[in-house]
């Protein structure tokens, strides 16, 4: 029973997508199974809160490796969740103004607003910029030509590099307009429109030939793995 | 000196990198942009549309991608509002709520405080569920976004009269950082409708080699990475530059970002070039020194 109801609750959502997507007259029903979905992802965001509490929580208890980075975590989620929930520093909507709770949680000036300017946003920005310095480091270290094919990937990576920014123009702007495919904002364009559009293109189609397929194993039930708990 | 450049401590390279970014920055060096043809394709996608013309702008981004897609947001906020279009801000991710928010305020409310919310602009906010909400909204606007993100109907909203679904919009603009983004936008809005919805988009350099298969098709215009954005920026400037200049004939910081910020792109994707020149020379000496020996 445990297996058998969200197997058929799978089973009835996929092919009632799949013949809403082809007849217009079941799009309504169609509509039903994605509004389901949202709201399921919604829920899913407190599973995802739960199950972070969960991990850290025990993580902490039991003083496990790295038990501070944890104790760190849970502090900053259930600072920032009391904080938006109970929408502090945040003044009462202009409609509503009896009503403490009726103003937006994320306003200018409130705590949560705070949070997510001085904490969040550098953080997340320093987090992303740090990968040009480990990018330096890797091209340095590891990026050899050691064979036929690291020497194609080399000199696309310069082709790519230079194309992309005025370097480019400067160093080949003096070729003639008859050889303008060679200079490398241009070689650029067909490395990305021709070679990489190609590759890219044959990875899709893959990836689209063994997403049906998969797809088709689990509405008919063939594939069960998605369930947990091997085959049952 | 050749042990020297082999053993050489990384945090060498790292101060390397660090002043090829922030020594640009500081003098504030520009190169000129020569617009390419999708950046080209991506200005004229909007500003071919009659003004009035419903565009929705659809943010899903983060600020740890902002520094490279903030600035074409910024660029389609303005053309849209300059070309008088309306304007319909959405997100598929949690704090694309606060990229729009930070647009409205920076371009909106500064530089077209004669525009009305609700019959000019309207952010409908934050939705879950990914591409189910792409979905939903293809065949029924209003059962997805029933209200703004102040929580006003949206039956209450006069620019969302009229609003069914997503084929009532005459394009979409997506930002994106990732996952829902382009991709989603594409496969579920504009691949089963494609005489129906146009899209334009902006995405990470990450993202870009993704996105030209879809070029141009199922997408006309693409501003790949901050060198599209800068390139698209200079389009919308060089034309609708003259609405936000201040009395004095000063521009905005913000209406220049894409330009100012290819300055350290040029520097540090030149020391990449040297530092992968470098490296493999002394590969090369290496091994050299070992045949012989």
């Amino acid at each position: 029973m445990q297996r058998t109801v969200p197997l058929l609750i799978a089973i009835v959502c996929g092919f009632t997508m799949i013949v809403s997507f082809f007849i217009p007259a079941a799009q309504r029903s169609g509509d039903d199974v994605a509004e389901i979905f949202n709201i399921l992802a919604a829920v899913a965001f407190v599973l995802g809160g739960g199950n972070l509490l969960k991990i850290h929580l025990k993580k902490v208890s039991d003083q496990a490796a790295g038990w501070g980075y944890s104790l760190i975590t849970v502090t900053a989620f259930l600072l920032t969740l009391c904080v938006g929930l109970f929408k502090i520093g945040a003044n009462p909507a202009d409609r509503y103004p009896g009503h403490a709770w009726s103003g937006e949680y994320s306003e200018t000036g409130s705590a949560f607003w705070w949070i997510y300017e001085f904490v969040f946003k550098p953080i997340t920005a320093t987090m992303f910029a740090m990968l040009a310095f480990y990018v330096a480091s890797a091209a340095f270290r590891a990026f050899r030509a050691k064979n036929t094919e690291a020497v194609l990937l080399l000199g696309t990576a310069f082709i790519i590099l230079l194309g992309r920014t005025y370097a480019g123009v400067i160093l080949t702007d003096w070729l003639p307009d008859s050889l303008s495919g060679l200079r490398f904002e241009n070689l650029t364009m067909t490395i990305m429109n021709v070679f990489n559009t190609a590759g890219s293109r044959a990875i899709m189609i893959g990836i689209a030939l063994g997403t049906a397929s998969v797809s088709l194993k689990i509405l008919l039930g063939v594939d069960r793995s998605y369930l947990g708990g091997g085959r049952g | 000196m050749y042990e020297f450049f082999r053993d050489l401590d990384r945090r060498w390279i790292f101060l390397l990198m660090f002043l090829a970014v922030s020594v640009p920055i500081l003098a504030q060096l520009q190169f000129p942009e020569k617009p390419t043809g999708l950046a080209e394709s991506t200005f004229r996608e909007i500003d071919d549309l009659p003004p009035g013309s419903r565009v929705l702008l659809a943010f899903d981004y983060d600020p740890a991608s902002e520094g490279e897609l903030g600035p074409m947001a910024t660029s389609f906020v303005l053309h849209c509002a300059a070309k008088g279009h309306r304007m319909y801000f959405l997100a598929l991710w949690p704090v694309g709520t606060r990229m729009i928010e930070q647009k409205i305020d920076s371009v909106l409310r500064a530089d077209f405080p004669h525009l009305v919310y609700g019959q000019d602009y309207v952010n409908l906010g934050f939705k879950t569920g990914n591409e189910g909400v792409i979905k939903l909204i293809v065949s029924d606007f209003p059962r997805a976004f029933p209200a703004d993100i102040q929580g006003t109907p949206v039956s209450d909203i006069p620019m969302m009269q009229g609003i069914r679904n997503l084929l009532d919009l005459d394009l979409i603009a997506n930002v994106s950082a990732g996952y829902p983004g382009t991709k989603e936008w594409i496969q579920y809005a504009v691949t089963p409708n494609p005489s129906d919805i146009r899209i334009v988009a902006g995405c990470t350099g990450v993202q870009a080699p993704l996105m030209y298969p879809y070029i141009p098709s199922q997408l006309p215009g693409l501003l790949a990475a901050i060198k599209g954005a800068a390139e698209y920026e200079k389009l919308v400037m060089d034309r609708y530059g003259h609405l936000v200049h201040a009395e004095d004939g000063r521009v905005s910081g913000i209406y220049a970002e894409g330009r100012r910020r290819m300055g350290p792109q040029l520097i540090a994707h030149v020391l990449m070039v040297i530092l992968i020149i470098a490296g493999n020379v002394i590969y090369f000496v290496g091994r050299r020194r070992e045949a012989r020996s």
